[in-house]
């Protein structure tokens, strides 16, 4: 599907938040496509939830504006807005049995009695807990009341979910689980599904599309292949999976091509988006790094073998090269365990390396394209 | 074995004491009393006279029973409707001025509360401070009739037992889960909506413990009618207080205080009912 086929159910413009004077959340530009399951992704601190809550109307817009099916929202408050949000803490009203936890919603839109009861049953039987009705919410494990939080939400056919660390705290199997059940769920109703989390790997499984955000900043969004195999800053690049970063210079641009300078050599790219003598870093995978006991033909690196390690389904390696940097490796063959000690050449996987801006103010107003080097 | 026998008496001990001496002793001995009969010139005669407990139920003294209990009602509720707007403010207070929005609360209680009634009478009497700018502005001719009314023992037990009111409320409402709230608008509750279906129901405990806590000591209390009523009309403590010191009826006074006593524990025994109730939540 071609992205203008799909209808913005979500648009935020140049949003910024402050807090008195900190700046949680800088110029963020992001359209949100109808039934897409998005998710923002990064470290505590990073704005992630600060967003989600001007979208639920907990926090307000200090610049910039969120369109919601087109309708400015600044000033409508929660209880207006046509989104519901699951919480981390369940926040399951505690005097309520889940029946009435359920239906709170719909006793507010003033639906007919008979109408709950329907509703209610249907949103239980949805996340397979028919029959809990009369049960507290103390009386119900942990996967359970975050299934019925997502029943108290859904039962109210909102134009968008909010979900904020929904699977926080609940132990790695379960969580897994309903990573799994959240997808299901979300492509069986086609409800458009924004999920906040730090955790890259739920973020990978479960996402159409993924934006990264550092410190206020959205620095990369797109599907979890791209954001994985062309991330586009340092910091994209470090916190989804491992990297290895080398610094380099662009010594040379003409028309789509650069020409990148470092340490141990040069190295060609083929991009738009970076300046002359701009000081950028070479990422390289541990998968896409390759090593050899004898000399290989056109460029690689020489380095001396600290350790090698068979961790099961791979060997780990790590690398020292002259200037004491370490490269780590991971290799999927028996045969590639090495020595401590011994000297090795090491290359990486035509089109698998990715040049990545160093500096902050260029990840504003990101164009969609990567780019990799060869 | 022994050593920990030891040990736990050594624990207990002072409480068990304590405890035996200055509440089990004094409250067995008022028990006992009320079974005894009057002596002739006041003090006890050990005869067994139960009569003391029918004497209660004599007209007269069921309704200053039921005068108490309605003083009681309307303190607790009157409380209650200050306390409740007081606590929800409160609670809503930034930590940094929270701190002394407390003093502000228990900062009275340092000083003796006989001194403070006093304090009250004076402002409120017919010379007091009040009258007198009244009547210096002409807005009145003759002084208001404030104190020694009933009107001024409510206040004065208001004044006495408010923080009790506002101190389990307050803990009540703090304890609310603030994402509670937000997820009661997030499913279209306005505050209007979210304070009826969320906090009123989730502070229903806290505002049981501060009636009970204005409920039972204003039952009992003797002095704030004393200072404050004047005499005029007689509660509950005024009359246990008067078998003891004027009436010099012992066995009847220890009557009305066992019975006093049992509705009370009698009330407690509601509240923890309530209070397991606030467990399950």
């Amino acid at each position: 599907m071609a992205e203008d086929e799909k209808k913005v159910i979500i648009q935020l413009e140049n949003v910024v938040k402050f807090y008195d004077s900190n700046q949680v959340v800088k110029n963020l530009n992001l359209n949100i496509y109808e039934g897409e399951f998005i998710t923002l992704l990064g470290p505590s601190g990073c704005g992630k939830t600060t967003t989600l809550r001007m979208i639920a109307g907990f926090e307000e817009v200090t610049q910039g504006k969120i369109l919601l099916d087109g309708e400015n929202v600044a000033g409508i408050p929660p209880y207006l807005r046509n989104v519901n949000t699951v919480f981390q803490s369940y926040a399951l009203f505690p005097h309520m049995n889940l029946f009435d936890n359920v239906a709170f919603g719909l006793v507010e839109k003033r639906m007919k009695k008979a109408e709950i009861k329907e509703k209610v049953q249907e949103a239980l039987e949805m996340v397979q807990l028919h029959g809990f009705e009369k049960r507290m919410p103390n009386q119900i494990s942990g996967g359970q009341k975050q299934r019925i939080a997502i029943a108290r939400a859904l039962v109210n056919s909102p134009k968008v979910l909010l979900l904020d660390e929904p699977l926080g705290a609940l132990d790695l199997k379960l969580r897994k689980q309903m990573q799994v059940e959240l997808k299901h769920l979300q492509q069986k109703l086609g409800i458009t599904f924004i999920y906040v989390t730090h955790d890259q790997e739920e973020a990978l499984t479960m996402s159409d599309r993924i934006a990264i955000m550092n410190g206020g900043v959205m620095e990369q969004i797109g599907s979890a292949r791209e954001i994985y195999e062309r991330p586009r800053t340092k910091f994209v690049a470090d916190f989804i999976g491992e990297s290895n970063l080398m610094e380099a210079y662009i010594t040379s641009l003409e028309n789509d091509e650069v020409e990148l300078t470092f340490e141990f050599g040069k190295a060609k790219a083929r991009t738009k988006e970076f300046r002359m003598e701009e000081m950028v870093y070479i990422s390289v995978r541990p998968e896409h790094f390759k090593c050899s006991r004898e000399p290989v033909e056109g460029f690689s690196i020489v380095g001396i073998v600290k350790e090698s390690i068979y961790v099961g389904a791979t060997i780990k390696t790590t690398v020292e090269l002259s200037n004491g940097q370490q490269i780590k490796i991971t290799n999927f063959s028996e045969d590639e365990i090495y020595k401590d000690g011994e000297m090795v050449y090491l290359f990486w996987k035509e089109g698998k390396a990715v040049v990545l801006h160093t500096k902050e103010d260029i990840l504003y107003d990101l164009i969609d394209d990567g780019s990799t080097a060869y | 074995m022994k050593k920990r026998y030891t040990t736990i008496l050594f624990m207990v001990g002072p409480t068990a004491v304590w405890l035996f001496a200055f509440l089990l002793v004094p409250l067995l001995y008022s028990v006992a009393m009320s079974f005894a009969t009057k002596g002739l010139y006041g003090g006890i005669e050990w005869i067994f006279y139960p009569n003391n407990y029918l004497d209660i139920f004599k007209l007269t003294y069921l309704a200053v029973a039921l005068r108490s209990l309605r003083l009681a009602w309307d303190t607790s509720l009157v409380c209650l409707l200050i306390s409740y707007p007081f606590a929800y403010i409160l609670s809503k207070v930034s930590p940094k001025w929270k701190g002394l929005c407390m003093l502000l609360i228990m900062l009275p209680f340092w000083i003796n509360g006989l001194i403070r009634l006093n304090g009250w009478a004076n402002i409120l009497r017919d010379t007091g401070i009040i009258n007198h700018v009244l009547e210096y502005l002409g807005i009145i001719q003759k002084p208001l009739e404030m104190l020694y009314t009933e009107g001024a023992v409510l206040f004065g037990m208001v004044y006495a037992f408010f923080p009790f009111m506002v101190l389990p409320i307050h803990t009540s409402i703090s304890k609310i889960d603030q994402n509670l709230l937000e997820a009661a608008q997030d499913l279209g509750a306005n505050r209007v909506r979210t304070f009826l279906r969320v906090v009123l129901p989730l502070t229903v405990p806290g505002i049981f413990a501060g009636v009970i806590q204005v409920f039972i000591p204003s039952l009992g209390a003797f002095y704030i009618s004393d200072i404050m009523g004047g005499g005029n009309s007689t509660y509950l403590g005024n009359l246990i207080k008067n078998q003891f010191l004027s009436a010099r009826n012992w066995p009847l006074g220890a009557a009305f205080s066992v019975v006093l006593i049992i509705f009370t524990l009698i009330v407690m025994k509601l509240y923890t009912k309530v209070g397991s109730m606030e467990d399950m939540a």
